[in-house]
């Protein structure tokens, strides 16, 4: 048995790959080895900036025989046909062997295949590895094609024992496999020779190199620490920064210096992205102020002055860049001093926001006008919340966010607290992009929640209406996040909003700015109506009635079935991003769709409540039962209707009753029907279905004892009629028909 | 160990950068007599970068960026600068030892520095050209670009040219210890007439500040773009063949200078504020598609590697 090593150094590999990369290369080896039928114990894959290596135990010095039979044409078919064969298995016909079968004889062929040294093997797999790697990025260097992440130096290559280690013969373009390394680029750098994975990872550490990239995260984490804690510090977590920067060195130091004096005061999200983002430093916290008044950053070597000079350079840089961020911040607040927020947003008019949907501007007019039909339904003040939907974007034009993006809205929240607004508009600012990850907070201030819901909103209905839908794996505008922000912002504050002539509304608005045959009055006039009224269709009779004599009727006809058919399509995404919401939940699938089919869909809250309470009463006894009895009583009703061509709906009578049990589930409906309606009006599912499960025994006991189909077609009609009143009342709370099983 | 005196002046680090790539064989190039927007539109780099000829050459190139200009007063943005640009080709295997030998001969001490090659994938929209690299990190800061350009012009480059370009002004301040880029000694400052580099282009700074953001004529501007695109395709499209000479003559560099020309009165109506961001896009994309054109010609010329016997 022999261990194999191989490392390639190459010049600086992206931090953002290694990890990656170091993976690719174990599964790549492994696969290839384990494909040409050669074996190993263990694997382990390393990468530094400059090298990745990958480890295996215990091969077999040789792959094992192997001898395979195969089953070729009858002796008497065509001769194209054992041609064919011949091709195939590389044989010739000599070769064969002709074995009696049931019916005649057919050829054979048994390939017998030597094993092959582990060294060849290794050899092979590795070249075609090196030439296939799936980097995300690779690149040519010099005058050659082979192609790598930067150029690759050289290859060390070697399955060692006991005996001691064996260069595996390999030349990919002129690179030739050794067994020879190299040390840290400054601190010991030249080559030197290795015999084994312990050697090597040995030796590299002598020569100022950590192999293993979690023990150079692990160095980095304790050594901040500690530099921190000994100064009365805390050292501010980032695990991305952190595995970054343990793929930026080979030999880490962590070096902590001052923030400086000029600057403590800046907001610490600030420090904090400046930092991280322009020069890869940690933050550290002064616990007794709040603040952030140190960094710490990692060198890649050890210095005669301790780091003193790399610490200094490294202090005159931030030093820099914070001057950089402080007149931002300045300006800024300077700006929004003198002449509010609104000033700052005034630019945003010569920025596009997407070609078809106009400026930042006119994106953020519509949110406003959206925020303020939103806002009483989340117990927000309307002229508050439209204030803060016209400068909650504000801080996209302010000198800070342009240099760091990623601080949209927390800047916005400072500015807008220096140009007075009030608290409410100020979390707003802030908080109204989220959530947005799925494990974000989600918003409970009502002027952020209605500004929250207003941006998606008017996003989703926006690329909506010019056809930009996600497809597939491709969703450049982020609309399922969006729509999933609403769903978690209905549900966490228990709004009750029907989306559809929100939709609608939004869809008006945008529809009026860019269709120019539209007259604007009577776009808004019809706005006006579904506010007050909720129904497109009727909104849109009353202005075409207003508009008869007038240009502009024919356009606002026009969109009879344009914003209805849109507004639907955009309700089915939202169906179908709340049945994986609610999946996470343990909710099935049927069991929303059972609710899907209900009126009020279009209302999340209502949805989601009858959800869960028909999912808790089909996992009990009596509703699993009274299912099936909603569903024996539909199937019979259902055949009878289409034998007979006609609705049985209305008419059972008790007079017509002729068994007790019939009599019974008369009474039970008759008692069960004024605590339903009561339960329903209340929206409270979970009462009328503990109602609907007082139902299920003397269901039970109908169909036990009675049977619909008689001979007398009085007592049959009846009979099926009553079955209609079940159905009728099972379906008022939850379409039955699609819960699946049971 | 290299003996490290430290530099005294901006244009002693030159002049080190200069004898330092001399010494490594590089062609001592001059700066391009034309505007651009940095030492990669020099035709020495992006034409050069193309077709099969070895190249080794090094230059100082004035760069203009009006964007960039804030009348003098940042201590380290303006909107005309220096950059140091070396470019061999094929990029020879211990490129980065070179770079390295001419961070010690500006006085940087290795043994004393933290060096990071940091990714940096470089992309010019504007010359359709990219390469994969590294930003060089000395204690933190940015002292250079290192790329080997992988296409120019929409061709591959074949070999893969090694590319290195210094920010000048910033590496200086680096190197001699100033906060504010006017103050950096130009000459030595033992000199008997010690200049700053503020005593030689403040002034330049502020009339620049005020031409390019307010005084530039912008119709004419943009005339002038359309004139340079339009003579980058007549030039051409004359046939390789001259008439006069009866020699197979291709005006590609003729033809590269009004791209440059066209690149540069871009940046200038850029820093008006009048291209509007889907016009920017759209700007750009016409430079580029001069850059195409001119990178299509010059390798139909010796120097981009043409031959007759090749062609046949």
């Amino acid at each position: 048995m022999a261990d194999l090593l191989i490392e390639l150094f190459s010049e600086e590999i992206p931090a953002r790959m290694q990890g990656r990369a170091a993976e690719d290369l174990k599964k790549l080896v492994t696969d290839g080895l384990v494909e040409a039928g050669l074996t190993y114990g263990g694997a382990a894959a390393f990468a530094t900036p400059r090298r990745l290596c990958l480890t295996l135990t215990d091969l077999p010095a040789m792959s094992p025989d192997t001898r395979e039979e195969r089953k070729g044409p009858r002796t008497d078919a065509p001769e194209t046909a054992l041609e064919g064969f011949l091709r195939s298995t590389g044989l010739t016909k000599d070769q064969l062997e002709a074995r009696d079968e049931k019916k005649g004889q057919a050829w054979y062929a048994v390939i017998a295949k030597k094993g092959r040294p582990a060294a060849d093997i290794v050899a092979e797999v590795l070249e075609r590895t090196i030439r296939n790697f799936p980097w995300p990025k690779s690149m040519r260097w010099g005058a050659g094609s082979l192609k790598w992440v930067r150029p690759l130096h050289s290859i060390l290559c070697i399955l060692s024992d006991e005996g001691g280690a064996e260069v595996v013969p390999l030349d990919i373009d002129g690179i030739a496999a050794g067994d020879t390394t190299q040390g840290h680029r400054f601190m010991a750098p030249g080559p030197f020779k290795v015999s084994s994975f312990d050697d090597y990872q040995a030796k590299l550490k002598k020569a100022c190199v950590v192999l293993d990239p979690a023990e150079r995260a692990e160095t980095i984490w304790h050594d901040a620490e500690q530099a921190a804690f000994a100064a009365g510090f805390e050292l501010v977590e980032d695990k991305g920064l952190l595995s970054e920067v343990a793929g930026l060195v080979e030999w880490p130091v962590v070096l902590m210096g001052d923030i400086g004096a000029d600057f403590i005061d800046l907001p610490p999200e600030v420090l904090q992205t400046s930092m991280k983002e322009h020069q890869k430093f940690f933050s550290v916290k002064n616990p007794k102020t709040g603040r952030i008044e140190k960094f710490v950053t990692v060198a890649n070597r050890e210095t005669a002055d301790d780091g003193a000079t790399i610490l200094a350079g490294n202090q005159k840089v931030l030093a820099a860049r914070l001057s950089d961020a402080k007149f931002f911040w300045e300006n800024d607040l300077r700006t929004v001093a003198q002449h509010g927020m609104t000033s700052m947003s005034e630019s945003l008019t010569n920025v596009t926001f997407h070609r078809e949907l106009g400026s930042q501007s006119e994106r953020i007019d519509r949110i406003a006008a959206l925020a303020r039909r939103i806002a009483p339904m989340v117990g927000a003040e309307p002229d508050e919340a439209v204030l803060a939907a016209k400068v909650a974007k504000a801080d996209l034009a302010s000198e800070m966010v342009y240099e760091f993006p990623e601080l949209q809205g927390i800047m916005g929240r400072y500015y807008a607290k220096r140009a007075g607004l009030s608290d409410a508009v100020a979390d707003a600012c802030r908080d109204h992009y989220s959530p947005l990850g799925p494990s974000d907070d989600v918003p409970t201030a009502p002027v952020s929640v209605a500004v929250a819901l207003a941006d998606k909103l008017d996003t989703l209905t926006g690329f909506w209406a010019i056809d930009e839908k996600p497809t597939g794996s491709k969703d450049p505008y982020a609309l399922r996040r969006a729509a999933l922000g609403v769903i978690r912002l209905v549900l966490a504050n228990d709004l009750r909003l029907n989306l559809d002539p929100v939709f609608d509304m939004q869809l008006l608005r945008l529809k009026g700015a860019r269709e120019a045959a539209l007259p604007n009055d009577g776009v808004a006039m019809m706005i006006d109506e579904i506010a007050d009224h909720g129904v497109f269709a009727a909104a849109l009779e009353t202005v075409l009635d207003a508009f008869k004599d007038r240009d502009g009727a024919e356009a606002l006809a026009g969109l009879k079935t344009a914003v209805p058919d849109l507004s639907d399509d955009l309700l089915a995404f939202f169906h179908d991003r709340l049945k994986v919401h609610l999946r996470d939940e343990g909710i099935r699938h049927d069991v929303i769709d059972a609710c899907l089919n209900m009126p009020g869909n279009d209302d999340l809250t209502l949805l989601v409540k009858r959800a869960r309470a028909l999912a808790a009463f089909l996992a009990t006894e009596d509703g699993a039962n009274l299912t099936q009895g909603f569903k024996r009583a539909n199937n019979i009703l259902t055949q009878a209707e289409e034998k007979d061509g006609v609705e049985y709906s209305f008419g059972a009578d008790v007079k017509f009753a002729e068994a007790a049990e019939e009599k019974a589930l008369f009474a039970a409906l008759d008692s069960a029907a004024a605590p339903l309606k009561t339960a329903m009006e209340a929206e409270d599912f979970a009462g009328a279905m503990s109602v609907m499960a007082d139902l299920r025994a003397p269901i039970d006991a109908f169909f036990e004892a009675v049977q619909i189909n008689t001979e007398n077609q009085i007592v049959r009609r009846n009979r099926l009629n009553l079955l209609a009143r079940i159905r009728d009342i099972c379906m008022s709370v939850a379409d039955l028909t699609r819960i699946e099983g049971t | 160990m290299a003996e490290f005196t430290k530099p005294k002046s901006f244009q002693e680090i030159i002049l080190r950068l200069q004898t330092y790539w001399a010494s490594k064989g590089c062609a001592i190039l001059q700066p391009y007599d034309m505007e651009v927007g940095a030492g990669t539109f020099h035709p020495a780099t992006t034409l050069r970068a193309l077709g099969s000829n070895a190249w080794a050459a090094a230059y100082v190139q004035p760069s203009r960026r009006p964007t960039d200009g804030r009348y003098g007063e940042n201590p380290n943005r303006l909107q005309h600068y220096y950059q140091y640009q070396v470019l061999i080709k094929p990029s020879p295997p211990d490129l980065q030892a070179l770079y390295l030998g001419s961070l010690e001969a500006i006085g940087i001490d290795m043994a004393l520095h933290d060096i990071r090659f940091v990714e940096d994938d470089w992309e010019s929209p504007t010359l359709g050209a990219w390469g994969l690299g590294w930003e060089v990190w000395c204690d933190g800061m940015e002292v250079s670009q290192f790329t080997y350009f992988q296409q120019v012009g929409g061709h591959d480059c074949r070999p893969v040219s090694g590319e290195l370009t210094y920010g000048l002004e910033r590496l200086a301040m680096y190197v001699l210890g100033i906060d504010h880029v006017m103050e950096m000694p130009f000459n030595d400052p033992q000199s008997p007439i010690p200049l700053s580099y503020g005593d030689v282009f403040r002034q330049t700074e502020e009339e620049y500040s005020r031409h390019n953001f307010d005084a530039a004529d912008t119709e004419k501007l943009l005339r002038h773009f359309e004139d340079a695109e339009r003579e980058c395709q007549s030039i051409l499209s004359h046939e390789a063949e001259d008439p006069k000479t009866g020699k197979r003559i291709v005006m590609a560099h003729p033809a590269y200078d009004q791209c440059i020309k066209a690149s540069h009165i871009f940046n200038l109506l850029d820093a008006r504020g009048v291209i509007s961001v889907t016009e920017r896009q759209a700007y750009i994309g016409r430079v580029r598609a001069l850059a195409k054109l001119c990178a299509d010609a010059f390798v139909q010329t010796e120097a981009g590697g043409f031959s007759a016997e090749s062609a046949a």
